[in-house]
């Protein structure tokens, strides 16, 4: 996708003068840009907070889940941990972290637009993001909620002890920031495109981050009002999910459900987007039937929305629903497939380089791959009806949404790092942390699959003994796993002052976003690119890559130290 | 003029007018998922309890609710002819469509005050010493009070924004080209466009 501008010298740094990082400097020139790349570091911030903030409370649970006795928290603040860890981690952090970071900074510079198309409500939804965030911290200071993150009725209207409303109108916050945001993206996609990007040249990340957003828009607004219900039933005593009065707390997990399973694509679809643009580079390779790449996005966007009720197995649906809802799943999970196959089908013949965010990638597809398999296994109902609320559930969406998508956030953050800040991260800590990060994760959530399968329920804190040995090595690789997510935040940090100058494209990736200097210029581009060919331009097309004459090997482009 | 209308990052103020319509009708997509799922919850409890929901839905007041159709169905009015008159740089006609508009607001929502009052007077809020011995019939009001407290606060939220459009067109900080306008009318149907639904489910159900 070199487009004109390719023939074109791109500087590799902006003037000082140019540089969105320098043009303005002072606390309120980042407080109050419109530019779409310091808000996307905004919400880096944000939500690495948010993320420090989550994984204390996981830390906490796997500490406690060391014995078996309930010897650090009781039964009541351990509800509260995990609720805690439940509602920030899906809303302040999986939910925003990739569209909102990487999104925010790369979706206009990967169309060649200047900005995103209403830069000032992009600023707005950061402010209600921190709010929503406050509130949610406010509802861990004023004592917290022990519902668990899916405020199940009639516990949330009628029973809990915690303070719902708070955390419900965080949620409720949060979500117009989400949408906000969606609209933004959506809007943008549309109308901003660089001329020559047709549609079907656009990126895949373009594509999935277009994707999610539609799934955001729609899916959204449902969580916000049947927040609102229970709310309103909690503090008015309105009778709808209230069983003794007529109502139906049934009727509150199909609404429950109707967004969270859509949201489970929100927190995945972004990582299909960063695993496509990353594979491709590190392989040297157009990537492998790019149409049924943007199909299978759009076709998981449908369809996501047709599966809710598989998270109802056992809550008393008719046999004919929950056959209709496993088969429906069973047919999402073919487009997971289809991307899976494809990325491997792109490393093929391909030139691979093993620096940190291909590492990333790979580990991606692995524990995805593995996710999506055990998801199966859920959408069995005979097999789920075993398993349900057990740590074989857990296991499953940890391997989506933190071995998937956490994964893809650290590798795209890494592969975008020299084009975000001007500067490279230091190669060899990168690799460490990206290895330490696949295998830290296996020894936290492999375990869990086995005794889910044994039967240990989830939202204990104590346990028989029998389980113990699976428990240490969870809380062991936790350990490890804790250890992966911190080095890269110290690595990075150090790179913004100590880390080599990055040229404009140092990968020789194809994208938009590699055509302008390293870190880009306030504008975007001093030229407006004009686009003439499709996406993965690694080599000619209904070519292989010249894999004769194959480079040697070396880390970060070979770039002179 | 329409200078001033532009902003970054757009070329041309006619892509910026079409970039503002087309947030604002995804926007609206979110609205309808927004109200949809609470009238999902209306219709499965209506199904489940046709006779209670008949007969709770005869206790509203048709004559305010009617009354209040009327109002939002003329408010749509001014309101279109306001954006179309901005856009065609008629001063004078914006501004008093835009009042008028605000008019027609601030009188439905009195209309529903008035109504809000006397639906607590007649014991009509869900709770102990309901009026109506069904216990369903709590649900349907309690879908009435959350429906059209959502609704009334989108008015609220519609009467800030024409509001504040009405000043900055008066004082002339705004260029009547701007596609603000046109987005705040797509706003004030859509919301008068919730109570066309509202208005058969909630006033119209038990009196078939």
């Amino acid at each position: 996708m070199s487009g004109l501008t390719a023939e074109r010298a791109i500087p590799d740094r902006p003037g000082r003068a140019e540089n969105y990082l320098t043009a303005e400097t002072g606390l309120a020139s980042w407080l109050l840009t419109t530019d779409h790349k310091r808000i996307g570091l905004l919400y880096m911030a944000a939500i690495t907070v948010f993320f420090f903030l989550g994984g204390a409370a996981a830390f906490l649970l796997r500490l406690e889940l060391f014995t078996p006795e309930g010897d650090l928290l009781s039964a009541d603040s351990y509800n509260r941990a995990f609720t805690f860890h439940g509602v920030v981690m899906v809303w302040f952090f999986l939910i925003p972290s990739i569209p909102n970071i990487l999104g925010n900074f790369m979706l206009p510079l990967m169309i060649g637009a200047k900005d995103l198309a209403f830069p000032r409500l992009n600023l707005i939804s950061w402010y209600i993001f921190v709010a929503a965030g406050l509130i949610a911290v406010y509802t861990l200071v004023s004592g917290g909620v022990d519902t668990g993150w899916t405020f199940y009725t009639p516990l949330t209207t009628a029973f809990s002890n915690g303070n719902v409303l708070a955390a419900a109108a965080a949620v409720f916050v949060a979500g117009f920031s989400t949408i906000a945001t969606a609209v933004n993206f959506i809007a943008t996609v549309h109308l901003l495109r660089a001329p020559g990007l047709t549609w079907f040249r656009l990126p895949l990340f373009v594509w999935a981050i277009y994707a999610t957003s539609i799934v955001m828009v729609l899916a959204t607004p449902v969580l916000a009002m049947v927040l609102l219900l229970i709310s309103a039933e909690r503090a008015f005593g309105i009778p709808i999910f209230d069983p003794l009065r007529g109502g139906d707390p049934i009727l509150f997990q199909h609404l429950f459900w109707f967004y969270s399973h859509p949201a489970v694509y929100i927190m995945i679809l972004p990582s299909f987007g960063v695993i496509s643009e990353v594979v491709t580079c590190y392989a040297r390779r157009r990537v492998f039937g790019y149409s049924f790449m943007v199909y299978a996005l759009l076709w998981i966007a449908l369809v996501g929305f047709l599966v809710w009720g598989h998270h109802m197995f056992v809550s008393g649906q008719s046999l004919f629903a929950n056959l209709v809802f496993s088969f429906l799943s069973f047919v999402v999970a073919v487009p997971s497939a289809i991307k899976v196959f494809n990325w491997t089908a792109t490393l093929y013949r391909g030139q691979i380089v093993f620096d940190a965010p291909m590492i990333y990638a790979l580990g991606f597809i692995g524990l995805f791959t593995i996710g999506g398999l055990t998801g199966l296994f859920l959408a069995s109902v005979p097999v789920d009806i075993h398993v349900t609320d057990t740590y074989f559930v857990v296991a499953h969406f940890h391997y989506i949404m933190v071995g998937g998508a956490v994964s893809a956030l650290y590798g795209g953050l890494s592969y975008w790092w020299p084009k975000i800040t001007g500067r490279m991260y230091p190669e060899a800590w990168a690799r460490f942390a990206a290895v330490m990060m696949f295998f830290g994760f296996g020894f936290t959530f492999f375990p869990m699959f086995i005794m889910g399968f044994l039967g240990m329920p989830r939202r204990y804190h104590v346990y028989p003994q029998e389980f113990q040995v699976w428990h240490v090595l969870a809380s062991g690789g936790a350990l490890i796993l804790a250890v992966a997510y911190l080095l890269p935040m110290g690595y990075l940090a150090w790179s913004l002052i100590w880390g080599r100058r990055a040229i404009a494209n140092p990968w020789g990736a194809t994208g938009l976003e590699w055509q302008t200097s390293s870190p880009p210029p306030t504008e975007n581009f001093d030229t407006p690119p004009v686009v003439v060919q499709g996406p993965y331009n690694y080599h000619p097309e209904h070519e292989g890559p010249p894999a004769m004459d194959r480079e040697p090997h070396s880390p970060q482009g070979g770039q002179p130290v | 003029m329409s200078e001033a209308a532009l902003h970054k990052p757009w070329r041309s103020l006619r892509r910026q007018r079409e970039a503002a319509e087309f947030g604002l009708w995804v926007f609206l997509a979110s609205e309808v998922m927004f109200f949809a799922c609470a009238l999902t919850g209306y219709a499965v409890n209506r199904v489940l309890w046709p006779e209670a929901f008949a007969a709770a839905a005869r206790e509203t007041n048709v004559l305010y609710g009617t009354i209040n159709t009327g109002i939002l169905l003329t408010s749509s009015l001014t309101m279109a002819v306001a954006a179309e008159s901005a856009r065609a740089g008629l001063r004078r006609l914006t501004l008093v469509c835009l009042g008028v508009t605000i008019a027609f607001g601030l009188a439905f929502l009195m209309v529903k005050g008035l109504e809000y009052a006397e639906d607590i007077e007649k014991h009509l809020v869900p709770g102990p010493g309901f009026r109506l011995d069904q216990p369903a019939a709590q649900i349907f009001f309690a879908f009435y009070w959350l429906l059209t407290a959502v609704h009334a606060l989108h008015m609220t939220i519609g009467l800030c924004l024409v509001g504040t459009l009405l000043a900055q067109a008066w004082r002339g900080s705004r260029p009547l080209s701007s596609p603000a306008f046109e987005a705040a009318g797509l706003y004030w149907h859509f919301v008068d466009l919730v109570w066309i639904f509202l208005y058969p489910l909630l006033y119209l159900a038990g009196r078939s």
